[in-house]
């Protein structure tokens, strides 16, 4: 819902480094979206395409790979990746559990043409 | 021409998050404690917030910074007529508060002699979720007749928050609401978490929250920076 704010912080982001590395144009972005960012690829595709337009960012490919939710038992220490409803820990049943991935939404690293 | 990779790491909001940190810095000089109260739209937030006023004003010094999505004072005028200074901010349209419109209010605000500043989020469930505000407490307003699959349906909102307040007990009676279920959930996502159950319209339960947060108040006021 709130992929506008977070192209625009995208856009600024890869503007900054863009410029610092003397880029006359920047051709991709590669980012990482953890499953529980709440982050819609399509929207962000969407905002991308309208802001970046007539900036140095234009036309920019973005490419995104996504991170699966992983938790961690605090009980029994197994590791788990969730795919559907939450649930406890598949070995003890514990709900004493802590995300250890998915959150991410990094910008990794920047295709530029000097 | 030649083309090359920049490597960069870096975390997308992390500007937001930098002047979330400056906020609380700014909170934390006056020893104000600040809390972001978020719930999806009629949960209650700003009945919790006036009964809190009540409950707490005779004793703490409050201010309170309203957000809301239209341009309308609607909640800003209720907390005003209590006597409290209230700023109110305007997100035009935006689904959340961000740290830089909670700054803008923050400067509305006359923090110094203020014991508590509480920030009335967006009604919304999932985007406050992802903006850091500088609030030193989070707190989740869920209701009674919103269900109990809200912590498995909005898990987000849940995780970074020190109390869950689940308002609208009167309402028990008439409604199917697994409390087991929904604690279940809660657990999953924050274990050990704070939980309060109250209802703000027959005021049982209210004392558990104002004692809570009374606690919170003090310790605050009472830090060593």
């Amino acid at each position: 819902m709130h992929e506008l704010a977070v192209t625009e912080s995208l856009l600024k982001t890869a503007t900054e480094y863009a410029l610092e590395n003397d880029a006359k144009k920047v051709t991709s972005l590669n980012l990482l979206i953890g499953t529980l960012s709440g982050i819609v690829d399509d929207s962000v595709q969407f905002y991308w395409d309208m802001i970046s337009a007539d900036t140095i960012c234009s036309q920019a490919k973005l490419n995104i790979e996504r991170q699966p939710a992983k938790f961690k038992c605090q009980s029994c220490q197994t590791e788990y990746a969730l795919d559907g409803e939450l649930s406890p820990c598949p070995n003890c049943g514990s709900v004493n559990i802590r995300v250890i991935a998915g959150d991410e939404f990094l910008l990794q690293s920047i295709e530029i043409e000097k | 021409m030649s083309t090359e990779k920049v490597q960069i790491v870096e975390k997308i909001l992390d500007a937001n998050d930098q002047m979330a940190e400056e906020n609380q810095q700014a909170f934390d000089k006056n020893h104000t404690l600040a809390i972001n109260i978020m719930a999806s739209p009629g949960a209650g937030k700003t009945s919790l917030i006036l009964r809190t006023i009540e409950g707490l004003a005779k004793d703490y010094q409050i201010a309170v910074i309203e957000g809301d999505t239209a341009p309308v004072t609607i909640d800003a005028d209720k907390v005003h007529a209590l006597g409290i200074p209230v700023t109110q901010i305007n997100t035009g349209g935006d689904c959340h508060l961000d740290a830089l419109m909670v700054r803008k209010g923050m400067q509305a605000l006359d923090l110094n002699e203020v014991d508590l500043v509480i920030i009335e989020n967006v009604g919304n469930l999932v985007c406050p979720a992802a903006f850091k505000l500088g609030s030193h407490i989070n707190v989740v307003i869920a209701s009674i007749p919103e269900g109990d699959d809200k912590p498995y349906k909005y898990p987000n909102i849940y995780r970074g928050i020190q109390c869950l307040v689940l308002n609208k007990t009167d309402l028990k009676p008439y409604v199917d609401f697994n409390f087991e279920y929904f604690e279940k959930g809660i657990q999953i996502l924050n274990p050990g978490v704070e939980i309060i159950q109250l209802s703000s319209k027959t005021g049982d339960g209210l004392d558990t929250w104002l004692n809570w947060l009374r606690a919170q108040i003090d310790a605050k006021k009472h830090a060593t920076q």
